[in-house]
């Protein structure tokens, strides 16, 4: 492994001899390099670089998600600490040590366990019992501290408790490091963020379940190594640092970022070829390197590496400004994936001055980006009404004849009304302290469920407890209670957007705001939260499996629900208007799926919950008793079909979401592949990134490519047109799957404002800006936002195929109103546009060209203000009854839909018929 | 009327030493020149019931019941013609209806040695001639005439003022042209909860969605009020979405708490009714709530 790495600095190895290893499927596992005997395994080697890129930065990076501090590496004392003490022959296996300790190592070596003499057997066993993170700060190092000379030999250089003291090495100078002294003081009991990255942002990886070939690996690492410290070490002590060695680069190197070295080359490669289990996790990474609040400037960058050098601990990476220079590469090989983030992010990203110092051209690229992006976090994308309606009562599935009994048909209803009271209460006083779910509502709820067994109601409950689930939480995000705003009045009167964006702004004046890194565990946000601890309450088993089976029946149809437009009205070449529809279906069935499938997992792996990961005996047995049982959901064949059928970026979102809910022991294999539009492969790398975050999924699914197969599938069969190649996710819908990508805002925010942890935040910088001046006043726009209301309340009340049908109807109507349009409207003026033509061109000294542009412009002119009349002429409807409804809302949406689109392309349509029109005149006048 | 809190408490406070004849519904329409009388009556009956809860129990001990029988067998005797019943009701302070109730109930438990039907009693109390004695017959209708807050006349009048308002409720919807389903149409169709109306096609009113409109032909007080959340309007909302209470005597101000949850209170037929249709927008009939 270290064999390799070394090659590849020394440049013994191209660059992208490896990098096509590593990405290519069908090849070898293995590796031989040119040295007989060494061998790496594909699987292990990223994991490995990883946890080395961790390793050398560890010293810059001095805030972590929890701690945007001044005080830097404060929790890695106490993490190192642990790792020493753990090495010392403490057998504690110290799951929680070694996980805060590898936000400096992520993964754990991926070495074997090996008849390693020196190891001793403490060693071996800690190892062994998957929890080694911790370490000595990894691997790498623990090597090299065990083959150092021995001036330095008995050093961990990442351990701070064991760094010499002041003065006893000659020429480190004390100054360049003051604050890493500071009083090391523990690191749980302080931070109340920390839980989540403990959990996530550093769980390390395990050992691999299956140990590669074993000692021989081992011991030519420890060799390699030996030989590269001393190498090393003679360097150090030579005056001038070679230009040629890519270890150590000069500070014009440093400076310009002239000189790209091969490793950074390699490790740009992984980023950008996507073989990174989780890319975001490692941009998140970066920018805490760029951000680290380093008491050194870049004019200290000489001196600082001369220390560092001159220390001879440090191997490889110099300076902080060294990493930075590195991952500044980082972002500039990412950059197209950079460009997607919200505006807000790039902005920070731009404004970053050593962004800025180190490379211009990226700040540049970023500002371009920023013009491009739409996103700004927390967006609600969607129109959803503020307020939460009911499940409706309808007679077709809901009176008496759907019911056994006149008695289950009168239990019901007390139960409809129960569950409601359950949840209004639950809005009321969930958010108040010392309440207690359990407590005030499980006496009620377990009542209920035990007349829904005497009754035999649990098909009606649980269809009613979906819909409502549906109707609460497929929104992205509802606000948590509607009694929580007080001038619900006066944000109703401002309509829907400015009423989002008051909601935003409330949002972040009083939320708590912590980093908390780009791997959030998974949760329950809002309303979601009721309907998780009422099934935990309930503890129901009918009720549960009424649920799955439902859940599961929902998510099949939704997987092969239909997300394009019939192909008629595709062929018609108003591709501009259909992509608009596509993409809210889309949406739409992404957002339902993720929600359902969350709720199937949860409810599935519920009975084997545990909060502890079970120890290997455990998990054996139960691994063993439940490959006999059938899952609820094969997840391999509703993959690998999505992937033939080319819809995986519909149905991978909400697989994560299902398999996020695992328990310990269920193990599952992924695979992706396929060519997908760039947005749409964001969404997926960046949801499968964050699963493969979560403790419960093993660690090895990534690195063991097992999709190989999947692959060979797809490519056998490519007909038909699948989703994948469709740009169907927008920049809104990506934030709203994934939200924790906000936190790169968040980070580089934090870092601007030179926010402390004493203060126990982020200060927000909010500029007032002052209100836009709206076209329509505000009571007009109140009248606009009721009568979308009523249209919403309309839909809730009717039968869903009622709408299912107006919308389609509308569809036509309005594609043939576009129709009209052109063939009037356009080639009418267009035939006046001709006449001035030939006019102007009569009089003396006119100037064709001239006369062309001021003949365009005049009739895009006349054709928006015809548009405005159109648009006025169409909405004079309406009487009442549901048929005249119904009716009405199609002419409206019909209209509507023509008009947006005539529009939004009228004026192109206009130019391009007239250009034609316009040639051909010039061309007839010879 | 809305009433705000205050006001309605200083109502209830001037009521409590009243009885429920005409005369003192005489004083209170005095009393309060600028309520109208079926708020103050409706405000009235609600709280003479609350009192008659809290003392009816008094009035049913069996020794009580036989003190009451004496007292009304003997006066009866000395003075056939007076209204004794009624008289003997207003001094221990009861309904005269009620009064009448415990009195005709002690008589036929005599009469027929056993504890007489509710049928029987209900009848009796309905129609006094059937009473076999004529004197006691004359004291039960002057008791029942003369109560204007329990007796059958009153739940007559009460169930007839109810179905009085329905009907309103249903022209002026019709008279607005919004399609709507009634109670006896939802109870056809196997609705388990069915209020007065629900309408087709939602409207809008004062800026909330209206499902469903509920009549209420009395004054909305808490008690009266919390009841009818937990019985009916939350239920009604639990199916059908927000909907509309209209109480067309009045309600305590502060009850309409609930606008943002869906549930509105008015004291009138809505006149801000905005519907789908922009055009039917302008066309608001004048309306006076009393």
């Amino acid at each position: 492994m270290a064999a390799l790495l070394e090659s590849l600095l020394l440049k013994k190895v191209d660059v992208n001899t490896v990098v096509d290893w590593l990405k290519n499927l069908e090849e070898h596992d293995k590796l031989s390099l040119s040295k007989p005997g060494v061998t790496v395994h594909k699987q292990e080697f990223v994991p490995f670089l990883l946890n080395f890129l961790r390793d050398q930065s560890s010293q810059a990076l001095t805030h972590g998600p929890a701690t945007p501090a001044k005080t830097p590496s404060r929790p890695r004392p106490a993490a190192q600490t642990q790792g020493f003490t753990d090495r010392r022959g403490c057998r504690s296996a110290g799951g929680a040590g070694s996980r805060s300790a590898s936000r400096i190592q992520l993964f754990s070596p991926a070495t074997s366990v090996s008849p390693d003499t020196e190891m001793d057997a403490s060693q071996k066993g800690r190892r062994r019992s998957g929890a080694g993170g911790g370490g000595g700060g990894g691997g790498y190092s623990r090597i090299s501290e065990q083959v150092s000379p021995p001036s330095v030999g008995q050093l961990n250089f990442n351990n701070l408790e064991d760094f010499p003291p002041v003065g006893s090495s000659p020429v480190s100078p004390v100054a360049s490091k003051p604050s890493r002294r500071i009083n090391p003081t523990p690191v749980s009991a302080e931070r109340p963020h920390s839980k989540p990255k403990t959990c996530f942002t550093s769980t390390p990886f395990r050992k691999l379940s299956s140990p590669p070939s074993g000692g021989e690996v081992l011991q030519e690492e420890r060799e390699l190594l030996k030989r590269e410290k001393t190498k090393r070490a003679q360097q150090v002590s030579s005056p001038l640092p070679s230009s040629l060695d890519p270890c150590t680069p000069t500070k014009s190197g440093l400076r310009t970022g002239s000189k790209v070295t091969p490793d950074l080359v390699f490790v740009l490669s992984c980023f950008a070829e996507n073989l990174v289990p989780n890319i975001f996790l490692e941009l998140f990474f970066v920018m805490q390197l760029l951000t680290s609040q380093s008491p050194h400037t870049h004019d200290d960058d000489e001196q600082e590496s001369l220390c560092a050098v001159n220390s001879g601990v440090q191997l490889i990476f110099i300076s902080p400004s060294k990493y930075c220079f590195i991952h500044k590469h980082l972002l500039l090989s990412c950059v197209r994936l950079v460009a997607h983030l919200d505006k807000c992010t790039l902005r920070l990203l731009a404004e970053n001055e050593r962004v800025a110092s180190f490379s211009p051209g990226l700040r540049d690229r970023l500002t371009q980006a920023q013009d491009r992006s739409t996103a700004t976090v927390n967006t609600l994308v969607l129109y959803f009404s503020t307020f939460i309606h009911s499940v409706p009562f309808r007679p077709a599935t809901d009176n008496r004849s759907n019911f056994g009994s006149d008695k289950a048909f009168h239990t019901f209803k007390k139960q409809r009304d129960i569950f409601y009271e359950v949840l209004r209460e639950w809005e009321d006083f969930h958010m108040e302290p010392g309440w207690n779910f359990d407590a005030a509502l499980g006496s009620r709820i377990r009542g209920m469920m035990s007349q829904l067994t005497s009754a035999g109601n649990h098909s009606h409950f649980a269809r009613l407890f979906l819909k409502q689930l549906v109707q609460m939480c497929k929104g992205p995000r509802v606000n948590s209670s509607p009694g929580d705003t007080p001038d619900t009045d006066l944000l109703g009167m401002l309509g829907a957007d400015s009423l989002g964006r008051l909601k935003r702004l409330e949002e972040r004046l009083i939320q708590p705001h912590g980093v908390v890194g780009p791997c959030p565990p998974p949760s329950f946000p809002g309303h979601q939260e009721f309907f998780r601890d009422f099934l935990q309450t309930a503890s129901c088993c009918q009720l549960n499996q009424h649920l799955q089976d439902s859940l599961c029946q929902q998510l099949l149809q939704l997987d092969e629900v239909s997300i394009l437009s019939p192909p008629a009205s595709i062929g018609e070449g108003e591709e501009e208007g259909d992509g608009d529809m596509e993409h809210q279906r889309f949406t739409s069935v992404l957002l339902l799926a993720r929600l359902l499938a969350k709720f199937l997992g949860f409810i599935s792996f519920l009975p084997y919950q545990t909060s502890e990961r079970p120890s290997r005996e455990i998990q054996e047995t139960a691994v063993a008793l439940r490959s006999k049982s059938v899952p609820v959901l094969d997840v391999c064949a509703v993959l690998s079909n999505s992937v033939r059928r080319r819809r995986t970026i519909l149905t991978v979102p909400w697989l994560v979401e299902f398999l996020s809910m695992l328990d310990f022991i269920r193990r599952m294999l992924l695979g992706r592949s396929g060519e997908m539009c760039y947005l749409n492969k964001l969404l997926m790398v960046s949801v499968l990134g964050w699963l493969f975050q979560i403790p419960v999924i093993p660690e090895d699914i990534f690195f063991t490519s097992e999709f190989t197969e999947v692959a060979k599938l797809e490519d056998s069969n490519t007909s038909g047109a699948g989703l994948d190649c469709i740009p169907l996710v927008g920049q809104q819908l990506l934030y709203t799957c994934c939200p924790f990508l906000g936190e790169f805002r968040k980070l580089l925010a934090a870092f601007v404002s030179g926010s402390t942890a004493k203060s126990g935040g982020i200060i927000r910088k909010i500029t007032p800006t002052s209100a836009e001046l709206r076209d329509t006043p505000a009571a007009n726009r109140s009248q606009q936002k009721l009568q979308v209301d009523l249209e919403q309340a309309f839909f809730h009340n009717q039968p869903p195929s009622l709408r299912r049908t107006v919308e389609f109807v509308a569809e036509r109507i309005g594609s043939n109103g576009v129709k009209h349009m052109k063939a009037t409207l356009v080639s009418e003026l267009v035939e006046r546009g001709e006449k001035m033509l030939r006019d102007g061109l009569e009089l003396p000294n006119s100037n064709p060209s001239k006369l062309n542009d001021s003949i365009c412009a005049q009739l895009c002119d006349a054709g928006l203000e015809a548009m405005a009349r159109a648009t006025r002429y169409n909405s004079r409807f309406y009487k009442q009854q549901v048929l005249t409804t119904s009716e009405n809302i199609t002419k409206r949406l019909a209209t509507e839909k023509a008009c947006s689109w005539l529009s939004a392309n009228i004026t192109a349509l206009i130019r391009r018929e007239w250009k034609t029109r316009y040639d051909r005149v010039m061309k007839a006048l010879g | 009327m809305k009433l705000p809190r205050a006001e309605y408490k200083e109502i209830v406070r001037w009521t409590e030493h009243l009885r429920p004849t005409r005369q003192c519904m005489k004083m209170l329409k005095e009393r309060f020149p600028n309520h109208s009388q079926s708020t103050l009556l409706s405000i009235f009956s609600l709280e003479y019931q609350k009192r008659t809860k809290r003392t009816i129990s008094r009035h049913h001990a069996p020794d009580v019941i036989e003190s009451h029988y004496q007292r009304y067998l003997s006066e009866g005797k000395a003075h056939p013609t007076a209204p004794v019943l009624l008289e003997l009701a207003n001094e221990v302070d009861l309904s005269p209806a009620l009064m009448a109730r415990i009195i005709l109930d002690r008589f036929l438990q005599d009469l027929e040695g056993g504890m007489p039907s509710k049928t029987v009693l209900n009848s009796m109390l309905k129609e006094p001639s059937l009473i076999p004695d004529q004197i006691l017959a004359n004291n039960i209708y002057q008791c029942t005439i003369n109560d204007c807050c329990y007796g059958p006349l009153v739940d007559c009048i009460k169930h007839a003022i109810g179905q009085e308002h329905e009907v309103l409720l249903r022209d002026k919807l019709k008279e607005r042209n919004l399609s709507f389903l009634d109670e006896n149409q939802l109870r056809a169709m196997g609705y388990d909860k069915t209020p007065d109306i629900i309408l087709e096609v939602p409207i809008a009113v004062e800026g909330r969605i209206v499902h469903w409109i509920e009549s209420k032909a009395s004054f909305g007080d808490d008690h009266s009020h919390r009841t009818y959340l937990n019985e009916q309007f939350w239920s009604y909302w639990n199916r059908f979405g927000p909907g509309l209470v209209i109480y067309w005597y009045g309600f305590i101000e502060e009850l309409d708490c609930q606008r943002d949850r869906g549930i509105l209170l008015k004291d009138c037929f809505p006149t801000d009714i905005v519907t789908l249709c922009h055009a039917a927008q302008q066309d608001q009939l004048p309306q006076e709530p009393e």
